[in-house]
């Protein structure tokens, strides 16, 4: 007997036309449209784009019809395209404090300039599922209402004119780029903030609640969370001046912090934050959350061992793209290895005086 | 796949890590950095190695692709398809007729020249990384060449089970300086990673890493005076073609406890076979 080493060429042609197949379903169910997927599961378009570290709600949404709605399947698929994009340059950093509002609420001012805008959210609905929804109909208009054309200055710098939070001073050095250089340590708080932004949700989530249960305890308040489009700017050399190439929805989450001060900085409130593709609101406030607890050296608090806390902890496993393909490599063959290791171990069975079952009975 | 540059990646990508690449080979063993990127297969399914070999093929190679020893397993198999769409270059399972090797987890059998690259797919490049997780403090270690961890973790195998319990990515000292991991080959491979006159690259590439063995390069497995390292396969020889001296795979043939053994190096045995040594 011979083991069916060969035909994995064919085997692995006919797994990909299986899957196809497989991805289709039903084909008396009408096909879903990549339309559909763009404009109905926009949350699964939203996680797609943050993890896939690409704006691009046609293809994030194609990636997920491709994906059979594996989202982070969808986000590798958008990863591995971007790869493949050449970099015409950089944009201008986005201005959050002229966003066109959708959402805009601060847990810290019942009221503030600009006002409180719910939005379109989940927080307020009761969890019941809805068995209109399975038959298909129209869904009745939402009230429309002038848009407010009231300046929305972020919480932060109100906060800040009195001095009561930690200055953010601008640096208008370049960030260091994580998908161009290799992540190294010690990180900055940009290369930190980049690299959460595209983290797994689940992951950033979870680092995020470990630090409200007091694994690195801080008490974070939503100091403003804003869900808006904001205009990309791009300097265009040819022209010399900038000119706007776009607008992208974002969410922004700063968070504030009671701090009551350490060797190094004064009583004050200290900011936690979180910016993230679409409208990703876990996301954003998991990721001001996790920002804030990474900052422990620089604000001269101590380290009490709590993952969240670890820079490097943090930062090497929050990749789910990574993660993934390293978690299920470990299906692909390790014959060999498995192989070595089974040696092994009879041999320190055989020197530990175990009769091998089959041996003796041979 | 006209709408990719030769072997997928771009001149700007491969440039850089032909860069890392010079660096690696010019501190044999030393891990360099360098900014991996995405690749449309997953990591851990050898994206270090592709982009390692993506980066070092010309139209003229002719490219060789094994996992397990074996050219026709899965990944090797969809690593070649990959190759032959986006770099269009010859392929090939004859070890002495293939340029540049990539391969997972084994040496071939069949000693390489000085006209071959042979690229090895890394899954952790740190041979310190599971006795010190972080890697700011393995860097360190590396630059102190502060390796007594190392050698006290071998020194409790010896003590705790008579021997140095580790039969894959066996750690080697490489050229008297950096302690290596050699990736996962069994320990039966080692031997072959010194004074090999082809050039050695390794690729890992979530990891991040490149590094190096140049031709005919020191390589030494870990061991002490009184536990020599030893080069460890099953007793057994070649059920196919009857080698006694290559690394071999068991195969399970039945529910009773029927086993039996072949070369993992599928070049190897069948090479045998057709010069009829079985």
């Amino acid at each position: 007997m011979y083991v069916a080493t060969k035909g994995g060429e064919r085997a692995i042609d006919n797994a990909h036309a299986w899957l196809a197949e497989e991805r289709r379903g039903d084909t008396d169910i009408p096909e879903l449209g990549v339309a559909q997927i763009r404009e109905q599961l926009a949350l699964s378009v939203n996680r797609v784009m943050a993890e896939g570290s690409l704006y691009d709600r046609d293809l994030a949404a194609l990636a997920i019809k491709q994906s059979r709605g594996d989202l982070i399947e969808a986000a590798f698929l958008i990863r591995a395209y971007r790869t493949t994009l050449p970099r015409f340059g950089s944009s201008l950093p986005v201005d959050t404090g002229t966003m066109a509002c959708d959402r805009r609420i601060s847990a810290t001012f019942k009221d503030l300039p600009g006002g409180q805008v719910l939005g379109p959210t989940f927080d307020y609905t009761h969890r019941l599922i809805d068995f209109a929804l399975a038959a298909e109909g129209g869904v009745p208009d939402a009230p429309v209402a002038a848009p407010d054309p009231a300046p929305k200055p972020r919480v932060a710098d109100v906060i800040g004119r009195e001095g009561m939070i930690e200055d953010n001073p601008r640096d208008d050095t370049t960030p260091p780029d994580l998908t161009r250089a290799p992540l190294e340590f010690p990180a900055n708080r940009a290369l930190r903030l980049q690299a959460l932004t595209r983290s797994d949700e689940g992951f950033t989530l979870g680092m995020a609640y470990s630090t409200q249960r007091g694994y690195g305890r801080t008490h974070p308040f939503v100091g403003e969370l804003r869900i808006g489009r904001v205009a990309v700017g791009m300097e265009v050399p040819e022209l010399g001046f900038a000119i706007e190439i776009g607008e992208v929805e974002l969410t922004e989450c700063e968070t504030v912090n009671q701090f009551k001060g350490s060797k190094t900085e004064p009583a004050q409130f200290t900011r936690g934050y979180g910016l993230v593709f679409g409208q990703s609101e876990r996301k954003a406030i998991s990721m001001s959350l996790v920002d804030r607890a990474l900052r422990w050296a620089e604000l001269g608090e101590d380290n009490v061992g709590a993952p969240a806390q670890d820079t490097e902890f943090v930062l090497s496993h929050g990749d789910n793209i990574q993660a993934t393909g390293f978690l299920e490599h470990i299906k692909l063959p390790h014959y060999v290895d498995f192989q070595s290791e089974l040696e092994l171990v009879r041999k320190l069975r055989r020197e530990a005086g175990v009769v091998d079952t089959r041996e003796a009975a041979e | 796949m006209t709408d990719y540059n030769f072997a997928y990646l771009d001149e700007q990508t491969k440039r850089m890590i032909r860069r890392a690449l010079l660096k690696a080979l010019a501190i044999p063993g030393y891990q360099v950095p360098f900014a991996s990127r995405e690749m449309p297969m997953p990591y851990g399914w050898g994206t270090g190695g592709v982009q390692v070999t993506a980066s070092v093929l010309t139209p003229e190679d002719r490219l060789k692709v094994i996992d397990q020893g074996a050219d026709d397993t899965t990944n090797a198999v969809s690593i070649r398809k990959f190759f032959e769409k986006t770099a269009q270059v010859a392929t090939t399972t004859r070890t002495t007729e293939a340029t540049v090797i990539q391969t997972r987890h084994r040496i071939p059998e069949t000693p390489l020249g000085e006209d071959q690259i042979l690229v090895y797919q890394v899954p952790i490049p740190e041979p310190l990384r599971f006795l010190e997780p972080r890697e700011t403090e393995t860097r360190r270690m590396h630059a102190l060449e502060e390796y007594g961890l190392m050698h006290v973790k071998l020194y409790e195998d010896i003590a705790r089970h008579g021997a140095i319990a580790t039969a894959y990515a066996y750690p080697v000292k490489v050229a008297g300086r950096y302690v290596m991991d050699p990736s996962p080959i069994p320990k039966f491979d080692n031997p072959k990673l010194s004074d090999c006159p082809a050039i050695q690259l390794f690729g890992a590439g979530r990891e991040q890493r490149i590094y190096a063995l140049p031709p005919y390069t020191d390589v030494v497995s870990l061991d002490f005076e009184d536990h020599p390292f030893e080069a460890s396969k099953a007793p057994h020889a070649c059920a196919l073609c009857g080698s006694g001296d290559s690394y071999l795979d068991e195969i399970v043939t039945d529910d009773a406890g029927g086993r039996m053994f072949l070369c993992s190096d599928t070049d190897y045995c069948e090479s045998r076979h057709e010069r009829g040594a079985a």
